[in-house]
This record gives C-alpha cells, structure tokens and sequence, in this order.
C-alpha cells in the first residue's frame, strides 16, 4: 500500500512537471505577449517597466524557474487581467460557484442515475427497462450544450417557467443566494450525462450480479427479497460504480466550460475560456495545475476507495 | 469421397466479414445509424450542389428571417442575413472533414507508434507509457484550447489540436492489443519460420488487432464531431464566414430569445449525427465482436 501510493505520487508530480512545462512553452512559443500595445500607446520606459515588474524580460527558462518555485508555496502570481488580486485568490473565488454547481450535479447524477438502474435491472426487459437503456443512450449521446439550449428554449424562451442562465443573480432563492430558480436548468442539463453512465453502469452490474450463485443460494436460504437485494447483490455491484464516480468526479468538480459559458455561470471552466482568450499565462497555468492535481487526487482515491468496498483487491500487488 | 466433403464445406462456409455484415443488417438500430450518416455524408460532399446559397452570401435587407415565412428561406437566415439552410448544409461538410481528418491522422500517427511501443517494449514502450500518463491527466478539450489560442483557429488549425490530442488513445489501444497477441502461438511459429519483425507486426499481428482498432475509430468519429462543435461553439474552433453548427450555436445564444432557429436547428443537426455515428459504433461492435456476451 505504502509502495503504492509513493509510486502514484511520484507519477502525479511528473505529470504535473510535464503539463507545466507543456503549457509555459507553449504560452511562450508564440509572438505577441500581454502587454503588446493595440490601443494604448505606452512608451518604451515604461513597457520596460511593467515587463520587469512581472518578470517578463528574463529568459524563458528563468521565468520557469521563477514561477514554479512561487508556485510550490502556493503563489501564483498576479493575474494580468485584475491586477489589484492575485491568482490564487482568484481561483479561489471562482471554483466556489464551479465547485456548488458540481457538487449539486453529483448528488442529482448519482442519486436518479443510482435509482434508475436499479429500477432497469429489477425490471430487466420490461418497458422501464427500455425507456431507461434509451433515454441514457440519448444522455450519453447527445452533447450537454445541446440538451442544454433545448432546455433554455423550451423552459425559460418557450415557457417562461426558470431564469436563462446566472447563479444566484436572477431568480427567487431558498436561502439567500443559494439554492435558486435559475439553478436548476444547469445543473440537471450538466447532470444528464454522468447520470446516464451511472445508471448503465448500476444496471449492468445488477444484472451481472444477480445471475451469480450466491445470490441463488441466498435465496434458497429463504433470506427475504430487500435483504437479498442490499446485502447481496447491491453491495457487490458497487465495485463498478466507483469506477464511474472515480472518472466523474474531477471533470464534475472542475466544471463544464459549456455548461458556465452558456448559462452565464461565473465559474472555473468560463474563467478559464476567459484567461485563454486573453492569454493571461499566470491563470492558465494556475488552472491547468488544480486540474491535473484534483485529477491526479481523485485517481489515487478512487483505487483507494476499491481497496474498502472489495476486500480481494490489493494495492502494489505483484500481479496487478 | 474425400473430394465430397471439401466440396460441400466450401459450399456452406462464410467469411467473417460476410457474416458481420448480417449481423450489422439485423440490427436496427444500426441500419438507422448507417442512413443517418450517409444522409449527412451525402449532404456534405455535395453541399455546393444541394444548397440554395453560398454559405458566405450575406443579404442585410434580410437579416435575422424567421423560418417558413419566406419561400427563398425555408429556414430563415441568421443575424448578417445568410440562408441558414445553405449554412446547415455546409455545417455538415466542416463537422464531417474535421471528424474524419482527425480520425485519419490519429490513425496514421497512433497505429504504428502504438504498435511499435507495444512489440519491442523497451525504451520505446516507456516514453509512450508515460506520455499516455500525462494525456490523460486532464480533459483533452481543455489542451486543444489552449493549442487553438495559441496558434489560432480555422479548419486546419482545429484539425491539428484534435489530432495531438486524439492519436494517444489509438496508440494505446494498439499497444495493448499487440502487448498481448504478440504472446500467441502464431507470432511464435512465425518467429521459428523466420518471419522479420516487420513482417509479424504488419501481416500478422496488425490484421488481428485491426477490429478493436475500427471500433474505437467509429467512436471517435462523434467524439471528434462532438470536439469539433464544442471548440466552434466556445469561439476557438472555425472562423468565419465558414460555416459550423457548434458557431450556430453559440452565436445564436445572443438571440436565443426572439429568434430560437438559429439555436434549434444546429443543435438538432448535432444531435442527430451523433446518435446516427454511435448507434452504427454500437452496430459495427456488436456484429465485428461475436465472442463478447450478448445479454
């Protein structure tokens, strides 16, 4: 286990090394920075000036150095778009929203998706069955900016029923500025898809369990029908579930560029369209460092979480 | 006697590929699939042919029409008063090149290095071992953004983000397909033959491992399309005036109430091949993969 989890994290800081060096080049590979007059006119001293200020005129390389030596205590600079903050306090602020909108997705996405498939498996081949098989191939399918516009143009353009899009900014609330009208278009249109491949994921695993001897032989035992379906077969469909948590959750919690861009949701994913369209490096870099970190995080936890939900599973094993 | 049986085994045997076409025709889903994607195959080879307009043909004495009121635009026109029909037309010719390019290129590049990676082993298997590590540590949407922003969108450009991204996980497939035929017997009874490594990767191992591979193609095709409309959609895919569905819809969020066709149709053109390349995907699955379990 310890053997394991040091291998993994030797693994996340070369990612994390590789990913920073991938985008500071890459930032850096093309003419033209920040502070390339357009419109205002500045004069050379003072262009000199700002470029010392944020480091601009010492070699690539250098600045590299520079920055991932502040990064490693957490500094990431100054934003080129809202100078008077920094990047950090920034993302902070922004991933809050990203983080409400992904939590509320996850507690829809896997609670329907969980019940579904359950509800698919107990009436395998049923109309149930079909209607859930074809509305998650349709979830699955279908881009959730798509479902997405559909949603606004009927519920909100059609039917003046929710808001087209904010946060906690248009709308009546529960409390305060939470739990509001115009959340819930995004975060079911958001939810659609992970629910579907959980609900696929339940149903097959069900199905998949309740074929096997055990769960004949429990009932041979006369154990009753729920008890049969909690103990033996829906705790060892779990295992594949987490496989689907395990992928679901970093894109979940990093947010939906689309989702943010096309409700107007201050979050992660539309900040960082934002910063790319501006080149702001510090925040990009900040951006792509917390994804393939919360990445990285959810990876190790998830095989983590294997370990306890089925006791066969060994981390660093030889064989694996 | 002997001459007999042979005849009657030729008579009656056929290929795999005869019968995985039946099996792809029984299938209805499938079949639904295969008319959908010609439909829009159809549209895109012989968009200038087929649409009333130029995709470009801007008439500003009729912008922002709404559809079925003027018999010159069934479908309207969007907000520099191009015919949205012509557009949705030639929205299929950009999904499809960029999809197909893509898929092309990620085959070229991915195949042979995956392929290379997963028969020797070695120095060639670590670089590649660690770089579909590092591919996948993130969205690769997210890679392709940053790549466009850098270098600047248009069709080309779009092609080449995708590509970068797209390649890694053929190459992965490929490696773990020959990681494990390479152990058969019949690479063995080559080998003792004297059959040159070339010659075991290309006529014996690539052959076998070739149905996986055609499988994950026929997934990537909605998945680039998908990419493709999503990077449009954000404003770092296609420029104008070419037009893209994923452009449609995004422009149209702007207008979205008054003027609900220009967000309409392009989604429901999206939608729609999406499901028509992955219901086929499944179809070409099912009748490719008899071993698997059908239940």
């Amino acid at each position: 286990m310890a053997r394991y989890l040091l291998g993994r994290l030797l693994s996340l800081i070369f990612v994390l090394f590789v990913v920073s060096i991938i985008v500071f080049s890459l930032m850096h590979a093309v003419p033209g920075g920040p502070f390339d007059e357009e419109k205002g006119r500045l004069p050379p001293a003072a262009k000199a000036n700002i470029l010392r200020k944020y480091g601009l005129d010492k070699p690539v390389w250098q600045q590299y150095i520079n920055y991932m030596s502040h990064a490693l205590r957490f500094d990431f600079g100054i934003p080129f778009q809202q100078p008077h903050t920094t990047v950090a306090a920034l993302i902070r602020k922004t991933w809050l929203v990203t983080v409400q909108v992904g939590l509320l997705t996850i507690l829809v996405a896997f609670g329907l998706g969980i019940l579904l498939g359950m509800l698919a498996a107990q009436y395998q081949n049923s109309w149930i069955d079909n209607l859930v098989t074809f509305g998650s191939t349709l979830g699955v399918t279908v881009p959730n900016f798509v479902i997405a516009m559909w949603f606004i143009l009927f519920f909100a353009v059609a039917r003046n029923w929710l808001p087209m899009g904010g946060w906690g900014s248009s709308g009546q609330c529960l409390f305060g500025n939470y739990f509001c009208s115009d959340w819930i278009l995004p975060v079911v249109a958001y939810a659609l898809a992970p629910m579907a491949i959980v609900a696929r994921y339940t149903r097959a695993s069900i199905v998949d369990v309740k074929r096997q001897d055990y769960v004949r032989t429990a009932r041979s035992k006369g154990i009753p029908e729920h008890q049969v379906m909690s103990r033996h077969i829906f705790r060892n469909a779990q295992i594949p579930m987490v496989t689907a948590l395990g992928t679901e959750i970093p894109n979940l919690i990093t947010g939906s560029i689309f989702i943010e861009s096309i409700f107007r949701i201050n979050g992660l994913g539309k900040f960082f369209v934002t910063s790319t369209l501006n080149r702001d490096y510090p925040m990009i870099m900040a951006i792509f460092l917390l994804i393939a970190v919360l990445w990285g995080i959810t990876y190790i936890l998830t095989d983590i979480a294997y370990t306890f939900i089925d006791p066969r599973v060994r981390l660093g094993a030889r064989d694996s | 006697m002997a001459a007999d049986i042979s005849t009657k085994a030729t008579s009656q045997s056929r290929s795999f590929w005869q019968d995985a076409r039946k099996r792809f025709l029984r299938n209805r889903l499938a079949v639904f699939g295969l008319i959908v994607v010609t439909f829009f195959i159809f549209l895109a080879l012989f968009a200038n042919l087929l649409a009333p307009f130029p995709y470009d043909k801007a008439d500003f004495t009729k912008v922002l029409l709404m559809p079925f009121k003027d018999p010159a635009h069934p479908l309207g026109t969007d907000e520099v008063g191009r015919d949205y029909l012509s557009r949705m037309i030639y929205g299929a010719r950009t999904s499809l090149l960029v999809s197909f390019a893509v898929q092309g290129i990620a085959l070229l590049i991915g195949l042979p290095l995956g392929a290379l990676a997963g028969y020797f082993g070695g120095r060639i298997d670590f670089v590649m071992v660690r770089l579909i590590e590092v591919m996948t540590a993130f969205p690769s949407l997210l890679f392709a953004i940053l790549i466009i922003s850098v270098v600047g969108g248009g069709i080309p450009m779009v092609v080449l983000a995708l590509s970068i991204t797209s390649w890694i996980g053929i190459a992965r497939l490929a490696r773990a397909q020959l990681l494990s035929l390479r152990e058969k017997e019949y690479v063995s009874a080559a080998r003792a033959l004297g059959a040159s490594s070339s010659d075991i990767i290309f006529k014996h191992l690539l052959p076998n491992a070739l149905t996986p591979i055609l499988i994950a193609v026929s997934f990537g095709i909605p998945a680039t399309i998908f990419a493709e409309a999503g990077l449009s959609f954000l404003g770092f895919g296609v420029n104008d005036p070419i037009a893209s569905w994923g452009k449609m819809v995004g422009v149209s969020n702007a207008y979205v109430r008054v003027y609900w066709h220009l967000a309409l149709f392009p989604t429901f053109a999206i939608a729609l091949i999406m499901l028509g390349f992955s219901f086929m995907g499944d179809g070409l699955r099912d009748a490719l993969d008899p071993q698997q379990d059908l239940s």
